[in-house]
């Protein structure tokens, strides 16, 4: 924790005691969200998020390769993320760390468990040949809530993303002109709280996440259910905790897909 | 993999090792099983083996990582290449690196880390066998290696999960139910102090099945937390019959 952020803890958090933020924020309010698609014409799919400052885009590449041995007839999603150094002066190059793998899992997890891409339509020859969805997340400046904006923009770049037709001759892809888009089924919202003396805040920002006993992850799909959650922070949380988190979780993505057109 | 079962609960309500819904599998708990670590534990539940050992408080190396007003807490969680049907390569995977995170985070809670500042306290975790719910019993273990290393703790971490397969919610998943059931929530848990100090999903739940998930699971980390306890004692009193 920073030496500046340690002199402000007491305030930060004395301020959401009264309901109130450093930001001018309510605890319910999310920053201003911008979503840009298409930015990076080389790549199949992109977007770039910006949540307040914190900053993210993401690519999406489509290659062929070998279905799992236990899913034969089914596309591969692979989901990294890269916290990339000029991001902030506390990422570091190097091979992806603790943090950056839970991220990518996060994300990962709310677009698989909730069937967003109907992988099954990814297959071109059972067990043999399908096609492997790459989604690259890139944060480019940090200023907290890194899941959040990750998974909007690998949801937006998903949503840009155009799939080359083709034509299997003798198990072989042959590339046709044109395009059509991904076969997009659910639009996976994932929310992001933070605990801060026992009160619940939505997206979180940089200060308040180095202050924060914990912060829980709730993704919801378009039906409202829940489709992934995590829990990360070394505090804990009360089961009625949990539960007003997954009801505040909720009625957020309802108000971001709306907002988005999702 | 073998074929997937056409069902996960017959006709009775049984599951495919005939235990209730509400029922955990048997498990068998040791403490200090190791004797060249600080504090240890073995579990069985299940299929699952596996071998928690803490070492520490110790010197934190490399010296800059650590803190002066609190010990540093390191957690591996690694599984032993046959511990699953197809070889495991021993490199950690993207799973074990945030597993490892995840359960450090969920024992975290309950030691007082102030006690040991400019310290570091390194908790090991090996998967010998698996069979689903590893992290949850990884941590029900390392919570008692934790306490036989005689590190100072709130209270111990219960950990167990819940999930739902064929539409019913059940208790303590393993392997198959955990891959062909639709979803699985780990939750630990600090039974004397009622909070939950890891929770993750994956599947589908409305949030009423979600709540429910997670009472049930917190139902069955207080069964848990019960043959922690009696591990622990077991392990004292056997000592004070070779002393007699």
């Amino acid at each position: 924790m920073s030496m500046v952020v340690r002199v402000k803890q007491k305030q930060i958090a004395q301020l959401i005691a009264k309901g109130k933020r450093l930001d001018g924020r309510g605890l319910r309010d999310y920053r201003e969200i911008k979503v840009e698609q298409g930015i990076i014409e080389k790549a199949e799919g992109s977007a770039r998020v910006l949540l307040g400052k914190t900053e993210v885009m993401a690519g999406v590449k489509i290659e062929t390769g070998e279905p799992f041995p236990d899913t034969p007839n089914e596309g591969v999603l692979t989901v990294n993320a890269e916290l990339v150094p000029l991001a902030s002066p506390t990422f570091e190059p190097g091979p992806p760390d603790e943090n950056s793998i839970e991220l990518a899992r996060v994300v990962d997890r709310g677009i698989r468990e909730s069937k967003a891409i109907d992988v099954e339509k990814l297959c071109i020859s059972p067990g043999k040949k399908v096609f492997v969805i790459f989604v690259d997340i890139y944060v480019l400046n940090h200023d907290g809530n890194l899941i959040d904006a990750s998974a909007l923009a690998a949801l937006a770049a998903l949503l840009n993303t155009k799939m080359f037709t083709y034509e299997i001759e003798e198990d072989e892809v042959k590339i046709k002109p044109g395009y059509t888009s991904l076969p997009l089924r659910k639009h996976p919202i994932a929310v992001t709280l933070a605990k801060i003396n026992d009160n619940l805040v939505v997206d979180p920002w940089l200060e308040e996440e180095q202050i924060m006993d914990a912060r829980i992850t709730i993704t919801v799909d378009d039906d409202g259910n829940i489709c992934a959650l995590q829990k990360g922070g070394s505090g804990y949380f009360t089961p009625k905790q949990v539960f007003e988190a997954v009801q505040i979780a909720r009625e957020k993505a309802d108000e971001l897909r709306k907002k988005l057109g999702w | 993999m073998s074929q997937k079962p056409e069902k996960l609960i017959d006709k009775k309500g049984l599951r495919l090792d005939g235990r209730k819904p509400d029922e955990l599998r048997p498990i068998k708990i040791e403490v200090g099983a190791l004797s060249n670590a600080d504090g240890s534990a073995y579990i069985e539940q299940g299929k699952n083996k596996i071998l928690a050992a803490v070492y520490g408080p110790k010197e934190v190396h490399p010296k800059h990582m650590a803190l002066p007003d609190r010990m540093v807490l390191r957690c591996r969680y690694h599984m032993a290449p046959f511990s699953v049907q197809e070889r495991k390569s021993p490199a950690p995977s993207r799973r074990e690196i945030e597993l490892s995170k995840v359960i450090r985070e969920a024992v975290e809670p309950a030691i007082f880390m102030e006690y040991y500042p400019r310290t570091a306290i390194d908790v090991f975790v090996e998967v010998l066998q698996a069979d689903g719910s590893t992290r949850c019993a990884s941590i029900t273990a390392a919570s008692l290696a934790l306490a036989d290393a005689g590190i100072p703790m709130r209270d111990l971490v219960a950990a167990c999960s819940a999930g739902k397969v064929d539409d019913t919610i059940v208790l303590d998943l393993m392997d198959t139910e955990d891959k062909v059931g639709s979803a699985d929530v780990p939750v630990a848990f600090m039974p004397n102090l009622g909070v939950i100090t890891l929770l993750q999903m994956d599947g589908i739940l409305t949030p009423e099945e979600f709540e429910k998930t997670v009472n049930l699971a917190i139902e069955g980390c207080r069964k848990i937390y019960a043959l922690q306890k009696e591990a622990l004692r077991s392990k004292y009193i056997s000592v004070k019959e070779v002393e007699e």
